[in-house]
C-alpha cells in the first residue's frame, strides 16, 4: 500500500462521512458549512489529478460564489422553525433503501470496468511541460468555443432570470 | 322528336326551377334581419320570372320542340348513372304551366293574406322552396330527380302544415302528415329501386324503351309469383296514393288545413296533391302494362271520390269541406288514369287547380274577414258584406259541380265518360263518379248557403269588423275564376264542336289517345246525367239550407248513425290511432323501458363511469410533491440498472 | 499507485448520499444542497477518467458543469425567494400546487 492509496482512503473516507453531515443536518447553516469543507477536499482530490485550474476553480466558483449565495439566502429567509420539525419526509426508507441499492449496483458496475479506451495525447509530461491552465485554455477556445460562448450566455439568462424572479413585483 | 338543345334553351330551362330556388336562399338567409316584411319583392318576381320562362317552354312545346336535356351527371357509381336532368314534354310543359301560374297569383294573395305574421319571410321562403321542388319534380327526367322532388315537395309540406308551430293542433298535423307520406313513399322508394334493378335504369326515355321487355316476366315475393310490371307499378300508385290523399291514406290532407290557407289552396289543393295523379300519367307506358295495376288505380280512384264525397257533406269547418271535396276530385283523377283516359285526368288536374284554388283563397278571404273563424255554422249572411268573395265563390262552385261551359263540366264530363266506355266495370265505375257528382254538388251549395245566405251567426264583434278583403286579395281571386271559367275551354268534346278537344290531342304524342267505343247516344246520355245531377245536387242543397232550414236537423236526428259515421269521417282515424299509432307508442315506451334505460345508458354511462374510476386511482399517483416523482425517477433508474445487469450478463 | 475504480466507487458513494438527500430531506435549500453534491461527485469521476485517459475533455466538461451548476443555483434559489414570498414555507411536503 504506498502513501498515494493511504491518503486517497483518507479523503474517501473522509468525503463520504462528511456528505452524510451534509446530508443530515438539522440546520441547513450547518450543511453549507460541511459543503465547504467537503468542497476543499475535492479541490485537494484535484490536485492529485493533476487538475490545477479546476481545484482553483473549485475553491473560487463553489465555495467563494455558491455556497455564499446559499449562506445569503438562509439568512434572507431566516429558517427558525425549521429547527423543530422532522427533518425527513415521510418516504425516507424506501429512499434509503432504494439508494443503498443504487449504490452497490454502480460499484459493481464500476468493478466491471476492464477495459479501457486508447490513451489521449495529454499524459501528465505533456500537461507539466506547457502547465495545466494554458493546455485546458488552449483546448477551450479552439475545439469548445462554441459551446464556451453558449455557456456564457447561460450565465447571463442565469442573472436576469435571478432578478426578475426574485425582485419585489411593484405592480401588484 | 326531339332536338338538341342549345345553351340558350339549356339557362332557360335550368333557369325555371332556380329562380324560385334563390329566392328560397335569399329569404332564408337573410330574411329574418334584413328583408322581414318586404319578402314578397323577392319570392313573387322569381315565382313570376318561372311562369314567364314556363310560358315560353309551353310554346316551345306547342312548336314541336320536346327536349331531354342532361344538366349535369347527379350521381355515377357503377352501372348506376343518374344525371340531374330535365323532359319537357307535352305533359310537363301542362304542369309547369300550372303550378307558375296558380303559384304567381297565390304568392300575389299571400301578401294580403299573411300580411303582420312574425314569420312572413319564412313563409314566402318555404313557398319558394316548395315551388322549386314542385317544378323540379315536373321536369325530371329520370326516377330519382322525381323522387327528390316528391320528397322535397312533401317536406315542404310538412313546414308549412306546422307554419304556426306553436300552436299544437298544427305541429301535430304536419307530423301527421309527413308520417302518412311514409307509408306511401315507402313503397314508392321500392317501385324505384325494383325499376333500377330490373331494367338497369332510371331515366324515363330507357326505362320506358325497355319495359316492354320485361312484360310477363314474374319476381317472387314470400313463395308467390307476382307479375312484374304489375308488382312495379302498384309501388309506384302507393306513392301516388300517399301523396294524392286517396284511400287508405287520405287521412293526412283534412287535417294539413291547420296550415295558412294560401298553403292549402297551393300544395293540398292545385299543385302537390296532384304529384301522384302527375307521376300515374308520366309513367304511362308501364301502367299500359298491367291491366291489374289499371284497374286496382280505377277502383281507389271511383272509391275515393264517393267516400270523400259522403264526409264533405255533414262537415261544418269550412276548410275541411274543400279539402274532402279535394280529396274526391282526386279520386276522379284516378278514376280516368285507371280507365286509360290520361289526358282526362291530366285535363280534370289543370281545370281543377284553378277552381279548388280559387275556392279554397276564397274560404280563406271569408276566413280572414271573420278573423280566423273556421266553423260554418257561425257563418252566413256575408252575402252582403262580401260580395267580390261571394261571386268568385259562386263561379268556382259551377264550375266544380259541372254546370255547362265552365271548365268542371268539360274536364269532369270527359272523365266520366272515358270511364262508360269501359265495360261493367267502367259502368260500375261510372255510376260512383255520378253519385260523387251529385254529393259533390249538394256540399258544395250547401257550403255556400250556410256561408253566404241567411243571417250572420257569429258575434256582435265579428259581425262588426265585417269586411271585403283587400284588393290584393280579390284580384287573384278574379284571375282564377276566369281560369275556372275558360280553363275547360280547351277540352271540348268532340260530339260538341269538332277539334275541341285540343289538349287531348296535345297530350296524346306523351299519353296517347284513350281507348273505348260508344255511341253518341251513349255520350249524350253521359252529359245529360252529369247535368241532371248538377243542377239536383244544387235543387236538394237550396231547398234544404234556404227554404226549409229546419230539415238537416231533421235528418241528422232521424239517421243519426249514418250522420255520425259521416260526421266521424267513418272513425278512419280512430282505427288508424287504435291499429297503428298506439301500439307503435306501446312499443316505444316498451323498448325505452327494456332496451334504452338499461342497455343504451348502461353504455352511455358505464364508459364515462370506468374512466371515471380509472382516472380516480390515477390521480393518487399525481401527489405533486417533488420527493415522490424524484424516488420513482429513482427507481425507474434501478429498474434500467437491473435491466443492464441481467441482460448483460 | 491509485486505481481508476477507487475514484469512480467514491464517486458513485457521493453520488448516492446526494440521491439519498434530495429524497428524504424536507427542506427545499437542503435539497438544493443535495443536488450540489451530486454535480460534485459526477465531477470528480470526469476528471479522473480525464486524468487516467489522458484527455482534455473530461476537465472541460467539468468547467461546464459548474457553469450550469452556477445557474441553476441562481435560478433555483431565486425561484424558492420568490415562491417564499407568497407561501412561507420551504417544506416540500407543503408544495403541492401540481396535486392531481
Amino acid at each position: 500500500m504506498t502513501v498515494h492509496q493511504l491518503i486517497f482512503i483518507y479523503f474517501a473516507i473522509a468525503m463520504t462521512g462528511i456528505s452524510l453531515l451534509v446530508v443530515t443536518r438539522r440546520n441547513p447553516v450547518h450543511s453549507v458549512l460541511f459543503m465547504l469543507v467537503l468542497f476543499v477536499h475535492i479541490a485537494a482530490l484535484y490536485l492529485f489529478l493533476n487538475a490545477e485550474f479546476l481545484a482553483a476553480v473549485q475553491i473560487i466558483v463553489y465555495a467563494g460564489a455558491i455556497m455564499v449565495l446559499f449562506l445569503f439566502v438562509i439568512m434572507l429567509l431566516n429558517l427558525r422553525r425549521e429547527e423543530t420539525e422532522e427533518k425527513f419526509h415521510r418516504q425516507w426508507p424506501v429512499s434509503a433503501g432504494a439508494v443503498a441499492v443504487l449504490a452497490v449496483f454502480f460499484i459493481m458496475i464500476v468493478s466491471k470496468i476492464v477495459v479501457l479506451p486508447a490513451l489521449g495525447e495529454y499524459s501528465i509530461d505533456a500537461i507539466r511541460s506547457e502547465g495545466s491552465i494554458m493546455t485546458v485554455g488552449k483546448v477551450l477556445f479552439t475545439k469548445y468555443l462554441l459551446p464556451f460562448e453558449i455557456a456564457s450566455i447561460i450565465l447571463l439568462v442565469a442573472i436576469i432570470g435571478a432578478i426578475v424572479l426574485a425582485k419585489k413585483s411593484t405592480n401588484s | 322528336m326531339q332536338y338538341a338543345p342549345t345553351v340558350n334553351a339549356m339557362i332557360k330551362y335550368t333557369l325555371i326551377p332556380l329562380l324560385p330556388f334563390l329566392a328560397f336562399i335569399i329569404n332564408i338567409l337573410l330574411g329574418r334581419n334584413f328583408i322581414r316584411d318586404k319578402a314578397h319583392w323577392v319570392a313573387i318576381p322569381a315565382v313570376f320570372g318561372s311562369f314567364v320562362l314556363a310560358v315560353s317552354a309551353f310554346i316551345d312545346v306547342a312548336n314541336g320542340q320536346v327536349i331531354n336535356i342532361d344538366v349535369y351527371s347527379w350521381i355515377v357509381s357503377g352501372d348506376f348513372n343518374v344525371s340531374f336532368g330535365f323532359l319537357i314534354d307535352q305533359l310537363s310543359a301542362i304542369m309547369l304551366l300550372v303550378v307558375t301560374s296558380i303559384s304567381t297569383l297565390i304568392f300575389i294573395y299571400s301578401v294580403g293574406y299573411m300580411h303582420g305574421d312574425p314569420g312572413y319571410y319564412r313563409f314566402f321562403a318555404y313557398l319558394s322552396l316548395f315551388v322549386f321542388s314542385m317544378l323540379i319534380l315536373v321536369m325530371a327526367n329520370n326516377f330519382l330527380l322525381l323522387y327528390f322532388g316528391w320528397e322535397a315537395v312533401g317536406l315542404c309540406s310538412y313546414f308549412l302544415i306546422g307554419f304556426w308551430f306553436h300552436k299544437k293542433s298544427a305541429a301535430d298535423a304536419g307530423k301527421k302528415a309527413f308520417i302518412v307520406n311514409r307509408f306511401g313513399d315507402f313503397g314508392f322508394g321500392l317501385g324505384v329501386i325494383l325499376i333500377f334493378l330490373t331494367l338497369g335504369s332510371l331515366d324515363y326515355m330507357e326505362v320506358f324503351n325497355r319495359a316492354g321487355g320485361i312484360a310477363g316476366q314474374t319476381i317472387n315475393i314470400l313463395g308467390t309469383d307476382f307479375d312484374l310490371i304489375t308488382v312495379i307499378c302498384l309501388l309506384l300508385f302507393c306513392g301516388a296514393v300517399g301523396k294524392s290523399a286517396q284511400l287508405p291514406l287520405h287521412v293526412w290532407l283534412p287535417d294539413a288545413m291547420e296550415g295558412p290557407t294560401p298553403v292549402s289552396a297551393l300544395i293540398h289543393a292545385a299543385t302537390m296533391v296532384t304529384a301522384g295523379v302527375f307521376m300515374v300519367a308520366r309513367t304511362s307506358p308501364l301502367f299500359n302494362l298491367s291491366a291489374t295495376a289499371m284497374n286496382t288505380v280505377a277502383v281507389v280512384g271511383g272509391l275515393t271520390a264517393i267516400f270523400a264525397a259522403t264526409i264533405a257533406l255533414v262537415q261544418n269547418d269550412i276548410k275541411r269541406v274543400i279539402a274532402y271535396s279535394t280529396v274526391s276530385q282526386l279520386g276522379y283523377m284516378f278514376l280516368a288514369l285507371g280507365v286509360g283516359a290520361y289526358s282526362a285526368g291530366i285535363f280534370h288536374l289543370y281545370t281543377h287547380a284553378y277552381f279548388k284554388a280559387l275556392l279554397f283563397l276564397g274560404s280563406g278571404s271569408v276566413i280572414h274577414a271573420l278573423g280566423d273563424e273556421q266553423d260554418m255554422r257561425n257563418m252566413g249572411g256575408l252575402k252582403k258584406f262580401m260580395p267580390q268573395t261571394y261571386k268568385v265563390f259562386i263561379i268556382a262552385t259551377l264550375s266544380i259541380t259541372g254546370i255547362p261551359f265552365l271548365a268542371g263540366f268539360f274536364s269532369k264530363d270527359e272523365i266520366l265518360w272515358r270511364v262508360y266506355q269501359q265495360g261493367d266495370l267502367g259502368k260500375f265505375l261510372w255510376f260512383l263518379g255520378t253519385a260523387a257528382a251529385l254529393l259533390t254538388a249538394f256540399y258544395s251549395w250547401r257550403l255556400i248557403y250556410m256561408t253566404f245566405h241567411g243571417k250572420f251567426r257569429g258575434t256582435d264583434e265579428q259581425e262588426h269588423h265585417l269586411h271585403e278583403s283587400p284588393p290584393v286579395i280579390t284580384v287573384p281571386l278574379w284571375f282564377l275564376a276566369v281560369g275556372a271559367v275558360a280553363a275547360g275551354w280547351v277540352g271540348i268534346p268532340p260530339i260538341l264542336m269538332e277539334h275541341g278537344d285540343r289538349i287531348g290531342e296535345f297530350l296524346a304524342p306523351v299519353l296517347g289517345h284513350a281507348q273505348g267505343h260508344g255511341s253518341h247516344a251513349e255520350e249524350y246520355f253521359v252529359i245529360a246525367a252529369s247535368i241532371f245531377v248538377a243542377v239536383a245536387g244544387w235543387l236538394i242543397a237550396h231547398r234544404m239550407y234556404i227554404k226549409k232550414p229546419e230539415i238537416p236537423a231533421q235528418l241528422g236526428a232521424k239517421y243519426q248513425p249514418i250522420h255520425k259515421l259521416l260526421y266521424n269521417k267513418y272513425w278512419i282515424d280512430e282505427l288508424y290511432s287504435k291499429v297503428f299509432v298506439q301500439p307503435t307508442l306501446k312499443l316505444a315506451d316498451k323498448v325505452i323501458l327494456g332496451f334504452d334505460t338499461i342497455v343504451i345508458e348502461g353504455i352511455v354511462n358505464g364508459i364515462p363511469a370506468l374512466i371515471d374510476s380509472f382516472s380516480q386511482g390515477l390521480r393518487r399517483i399525481q401527489t405533486g410533491l417533488i420527493s415522490n416523482y424524484g424516488l420513482v425517477m429513482t427507481l425507474g433508474a434501478l429498474c434500467m440498472l437491473i435491466g443492464y445487469m441481467v441482460f448483460s450478463g | 499507485m491509485v486505481p481508476l475504480s477507487w475514484y469512480i466507487m467514491l464517486s458513485a458513494v457521493m453520488f448516492s448520499i446526494g440521491v439519498f438527500g434530495f429524497l428524504a430531506r424536507r427542506n427545499l435549500i437542503i435539497m438544493f444542497i443535495s443536488l450540489e453534491l451530486m454535480l460534485n461527485s459526477v465531477n470528480v469521476s470526469l476528471v479522473a477518467f480525464s486524468h487516467y485517459l489522458q484527455s482534455m475533455n473530461g476537465q472541460i466538461l467539468v468547467f461546464f458543469v459548474i457553469t450550469v451548476a452556477a445557474a441553476e443555483a441562481a435560478i433555483g434559489l431565486a425561484i424558492l425567494i420568490a415562491y417564499y414570498k407568497n407561501n412561507p414555507t420551504i417544506k416540500v411536503d407543503e408544495i403541492n400546487l401540481l396535486k392531481g
